[in-house]
């Protein structure tokens, strides 16, 4: 995966999967050097098990395959960009999936289309709750999939001018966000 | 356009788009709809799948067709991803493997338009006389 927005697209597969119907991505950075990626959701949960053997690249709940790469990939980029990444989850009680790297760290994956994976990931899960939140030391901004289709009553997120507008609101967001890490 | 940079900019958006656009009741109607679904596991998304849904999402709404594009999981067709399923209304579904921008600008303009098979069908529903008769 080149960026961390394709690892975002990945993760959320599985909250999908867990018959999730909230999940939130976070990307928060502050004033210690680290990026922390949480993703977390209301699926249905692993058990003690699961949760110990998840990042064994062996190991999958899927039946078409023998492998499940998404977070075992997600850990070996944390952990080469000096960060670590952190499953907690309990049966009924949804999953959280920490990542954190290290901004400076040269192996530090650029964050990717950050925009463009929250609009595709509200448009084409429409009866899912999306909720980006990106948090600096000084500024936080939220784009929560229930609020933009209340405000659009009923216009489609892949209709062209919607599409273009949301784009730009999220890009111009995730600009002062960025700014904040560079 | 109206520049949108809060949920007060979307609702005026949607005002003044509102008169142009007919709200479209696919929730009603599903089945009348072509239904293209993307595979989008870690291979997929390695692949390029995230390229490969945008593409069929503007287009195929650019180009006037009534359908509804979603993500789903892995199929178990890793070797040749991206892949996607896409079932005309009527018919059975079909895979399509080695998705590129392409390939599926050949599938809208072939498949999903005329009807016509295209290079690159993965055949998961090809059934050969041996299944018909441990069927029959």
């Amino acid at each position: 995966m080149k960026d961390l927005s394709l690892h975002i697209l990945d993760i959320v597969q599985n909250s999908i999967r867990a018959e999730a119907r909230t999940i939130k991505v976070e990307m928060a950075s502050g004033t210690d050097g680290m990026l922390k990626m949480l993703i977390s959701d209301d699926g249905k949960g692993m058990d003690e098990e699961q949760v110990n053997r998840v990042k064994d690249p062996f190991f999958t709940t899927r039946t078409t395959r023998k492998i499940g790469l998404g977070i075992s990939l997600l850990t070996q980029k944390a952990e080469q960009s000096g960060g670590y990444l952190k499953i907690e989850s309990a049966p009924g009680k949804g999953t959280e999936v920490n990542a954190v790297f290290e901004i400076s760290h040269p192996d530090c994956p650029p964050l990717g289309d950050i925009p463009g994976c929250a609009w595709m990931l509200m448009a084409s899960n429409p009866g899912l709750r999306m909720i980006f939140r990106l948090v600096s030391a000084t500024e936080e901004y939220e784009w929560d999939s229930n609020e933009i289709n209340e405000a659009l009553g009923g216009l489609p997120l892949t209709e062209h001018d919607v599409k273009a507008s949301i784009i730009e609101w999220f890009n111009a967001d995730f600009c002062k966000f960025k700014e904040f890490n560079d | 356009m109206t520049k949108v940079k809060t949920l007060a900019d979307l609702k005026k958006l949607r005002e003044d788009l509102q008169e142009k656009i007919r709200l479209r009741e696919s929730g009603e109607h599903p089945e009348s709809l072509v239904q293209v679904k993307v595979a989008m596991a870690t291979c997929g998304i390695a692949s390029g799948a995230k390229d490969v849904m945008t593409f069929f999402m503007e287009e195929l709404e650019k180009r006037g067709i009534d359908a509804v594009v979603t993500q789903t999981g892995c199929m178990g067709y890793c070797y040749a991803e991206p892949t996607l399923e896409i079932t005309l209304p009527g018919q059975s579904p079909l895979v399509f493997g080695y998705v590129n921008s392409r390939k599926a600008d050949e599938i809208i303009e072939k498949y999903i338009k005329k009807g016509e098979l295209v290079d690159g069908i993965i055949p998961v529903t090809y059934q050969s006389i041996n299944d018909n008769q441990k069927e029959g």
